[in-house]
This record gives C-alpha cells, sequence and structure tokens, in this order.
C-alpha cells in the first residue's frame, strides 16, 4: 500500500506517495533531502530527531509520514530566516550549547517549543523541558545557557 | 528501525473506525498518540496488519468537559492540554500533575490519557491513578456503549476488559466530595523514567475529621497496576494520624508477588511499595485537609 501525503515542510508544500510505514524522520531525511534532523536511537528516547509538527515538538522517529498529511512541519533547516539565525541559533553559538552537534537540532527544535509555552524559563524548566533530548558531549550546561541567552533575545525582539 | 508493512486508514468518523476495528480485530490497532504502540512496531514486537489512526477524529474524542462537578475526558486528550487545562486544574489536580510528568515534552505533546490506559503498561502511571480516582472507561463498538470501572478494567499484562474491535471513548472522573485529596508520589527508573514503583492515593475525611474514603492504588509492582485492598480497609474509619497511614502502608504489598527485573528485585520492590504508599497517602491527607 502507498499513500499519497501532503505536508507543508520549512512553508513548502511537498506532495509524495509514501509507505504508511515511512517514519516521518526518514521522510524528512530521505525523501526531502533535509538531513539535519537527526536518527540517534530506535527508543525514542534521544530526541535528537525532534521537529515541530503543526507548532509542536515531537520525535519524529515515533510519528508517521502519514500522520503528518495536512500538517505543516518545520526543521532545523526552517528556522533562519536567509541569513538571519533563529535566536535559538544565535544563542547556541554564543554559549557554544554544542560540541559534536548530534543533538543539536533537536535540542534546539524542542527549545522553540519549550520558549513558546515558557518565555521566560526559570533553569528548571529548561532542564525539565528539555529531558526529552539526550546529550553525550557536554553535560549540558551550555544547552542550558544557550537557551536562557536564546529567552533573552527573544523577549528583546 | 521500522516496522513491517501494514495497511493504513484514517477514518472520518467514530463509526467507520469502529467498522474497520471489528473486522478483523487481532490484525488491527487503534492508533492515538503511537508512542506505545510505534516503539512496539519499530522493534518489531507487535506487527499488526491494520492501523486505524485516530487523528480525524480529535473533535469528537478529545478534550475535557465539567460533568456534574466531575470530568469527562475524552481519550484522545494529551497529556499536555491534559497539565494545562483549568478544570483539570480545579476539580482533579493529581491528574495534571502526573500528566505534566509523563515522559518528556515530546512524548507529552502526543501522549494520550485513552491510549495509556488502553495500553496497560504495566509500569504506566495512570493506571493507578485511575484507579485511585474510582474513573469509569467509556468504550464504544458497533454493540453500542459501555462505562467499564476502573477496577474492572485493568485485568493482567498489557491486557484490559476491552472487547475485540472495542474502543474507549472517554474517562469519567467523578467530582470530588469535600475533604478529600489525592496524590501520586514514584519511584522513577533513572533511565526510562518509568515507575518502579508508583502508587495513587486518595483519602476523604468526614466532618470529624476520620477517614471515610480511601483508595491506595500501585504500579510497577505487579503485572498490572492494583488497589492495595488490605491498606484501604486498614484506613476506613481511623484517625488519620502518621502511625495509621504507616501502618496502612505497610500492607501496600500484600498478596503481590512483586515483579523483578534488573534495576529491582522482588523483596526491594515490596519495600519501595510500602514507602511509596506512605508517601503518597501523607500528601493526599495534606490536600484532603487543605
Amino acid at each position: 500500500m502507498k499513500l499519497p501525503i501532503n505536508v507543508t515542510v520549512n512553508g513548502t508544500p511537498q506532495t509524495h506517495e509514501v509507505e504508511p510505514r515511512l517514519l516521518l524522520v526518514h521522510y524528512l531525511r530521505d525523501v526531502l533531502g533535509l538531513t539535519g534532523t537527526h536518527v540517534g536511537c530506535d527508543t525514542s528516547q534521544c530526541g535528537a530527531c525532534t521537529v515541530l509538527l503543526d507548532g509542536a515538538a515531537v520525535k519524529s522517529c515515533t510519528v508517521l509520514a502519514v500522520q503528518a498529511d495536512g500538517g505543516s512541519v518545520t526543521t532545523i533547516e526552517g528556522l533562519a530566516e536567509g541569513e538571519r539565525l533563529h535566536p535559538l541559533q544565535e544563542g547556541f553559538w554564543e554559549r557554544h550549547g554544542l560540541q559534536c552537534g548530534y543533538c543539536t537540532p533537536g535540542m534546539i527544535m524542542t527549545a522553540v517549543d519549550l520558549l513558546r509555552q515558557h518565555p521566560d524559563p526559570t533553569e528548571a524548566q529548561i532542564r525539565d523541558g528539555l529531558e526529552g533530548v539526550l546529550c553525550r558531549c557536554t553535560g549540558y550546561q551550555h544547552i542550558v545557557a544557550a537557551v536562557q541567552d536564546a529567552a533573552q533575545r527573544l523577549k528583546a525582539q | 528501525m521500522f516496522p513491517r508493512p501494514f495497511d493504513y486508514q484514517a477514518p472520518d468518523s467514530l463509526g467507520e473506525a469502529l467498522t474497520l476495528l471489528a473486522a478483523d480485530p487481532d490484525e488491527t490497532k487503534a492508533l492515538a498518540g503511537g508512542h506505545s504502540l510505534l516503539p512496539l512496531m519499530k522493534l518489531r514486537l507487535v506487527a499488526p496488519r491494520l492501523l486505524v489512526d485516530l487523528r480525524r477524529l480529535r473533535d469528537e474524542l478529545a478534550g475535557v468537559r465539567g460533568a456534574d462537578g466531575g470530568l469527562t475526558i475524552g481519550a484522545l486528550t494529551t497529556y499536555h492540554t491534559l497539565q494545562a487545562d483549568p478544570l483539570v486544574v480545579e476539580r482533579c489536580p493529581v491528574l495534571g500533575q502526573v500528566a505534566g510528568a509523563i515522559g518528556d515534552l515530546q512524548v507529552r505533546n502526543r501522549g494520550t490519557i485513552g491510549g495509556s490506559l488502553a495500553h496497560a503498561d504495566p509500569a504506566g502511571d495512570l493506571p493507578a491513578v485511575a484507579l485511585a480516582l474510582d474513573a469509569e472507561l467509556e468504550a464504544a463498538s458497533q454493540q453500542g456503549r459501555r462505562r467499564i470501572p476502573a477496577r474492572d478494567f485493568f485485568q493482567g499484562l498489557y491486557t484490559t476488559a476491552l472487547a475485540p474491535g472495542e474502543l474507549l471513548t472517554a474517562i469519567h472522573v467523578p467530582g470530588a466530595a469535600a475533604r478529600t485529596g489525592a496524590a501520586y508520589a514514584k519511584f522513577r527508573n533513572p533511565a526510562s523514567g518509568y515507575a518502579v514503583v508508583g502508587v495513587a492515593a486518595l483519602l476523604g475525611l468526614d466532618e470529624g475529621g476520620r477517614i471515610a474514603a480511601a483508595r491506595v492504588a500501585v504500579t510497577g509492582v505487579g503485572e498490572v497496576a492494583y488497589r492495595a485492598t488490605a491498606a484501604e480497609s486498614a484506613l476506613v474509619g481511623q484517625t488519620p494520624t502518621a502511625e495509621a497511614l504507616a501502618a496502612a502502608a505497610a500492607h501496600a504489598a500484600d498478596g503481590v508477588d512483586p515483579l523483578e527485573d534488573l534495576y529491582a528485585s522482588g523483596p526491594y520492590r515490596a519495600h519501595l511499595t510500602r514507602l511509596y504508599a506512605g508517601r503518597a497517602l501523607t500528601a493526599a491527607l495534606e490536600r484532603a485537609r487543605g
């Protein structure tokens, strides 16, 4: 069985025929070539695959592409506006919020949703909000600082 | 890594969904948030031939309504919605608190209360909460609708009272009487976040301050969430002193053969059950008095 899906990805309407078992993360990476979204586990724990689906952060490895039919997806590639980085991208740059970068798209996309829900988050809220994204490199300190930095930038906008 | 092939339908009506679920129930699964089902399918522990996606039924099956001082919660209501819903906060705060602590932010955007209860994971939080609240679970099938009390709903390992082709549609939480408080206390597996032991307790006091109603529900310990009836009997009619709560909590693992796994032995789980029953009861008492 193949089914047609219509998904708006980073503002661009996309139409494809997919198997129902195609995971959203594989649709984004393999069909659309958007490889900024990463696969880091097979247990839905690591969060490296996190994207926004209709504005909410979701683990795209645990969503079928067919479940996104009619919806809109934002990946890490969709955050910047031309040359202008998103405040979270600025924050991760300024506060060195990454080392290998593998979890970083997941961290940033989750933080987009976190900051939407808590525009002025406490440190505890940031750590709680990022529980679903695992980092093996940084020990999370600079990631938290990056999100705090981004929150300040967003408030100043 | 990815599931076996399957067919997929996303019906537009509950009636259509029920027809699809009833056609070949052994090979058909309902898909709600998918955060219990899809991980199992990706590991190929489960391989249904047909998935019936409920996503187009949200208007009918998601949302929180007040009902007779209590709540009617659509089965497709996500944890994210539950944690912040003003009616939940006002009428059943323990439910919002538990929903807000399940998994992580991303999981809470997709996971649903109906999916969790129908899945009946032996270490899931919501079955214990449903038992302690004495909730009623509403189910629909081609034969009609019925309400199943929580205490009859959780029957065994990943097994509920839902018949083949039957779909959980709503959860009814009764209104809380005055001087009633409920709380949930949990020892989390540090990796998965699941309950090694989780206890939901509800205490209702009479006008003299004695315990008129007591419910203690345990998850993570048996093959299925259970009511610790020995602990409950030890509470009803008692003056709620710390000693009385502790004496009752000591019975929270009575009659249960605790699960053993890499993380906790049977005796350790039993010990944790008694400990966390005490903590849940203490917190519930504070809320009943507050």
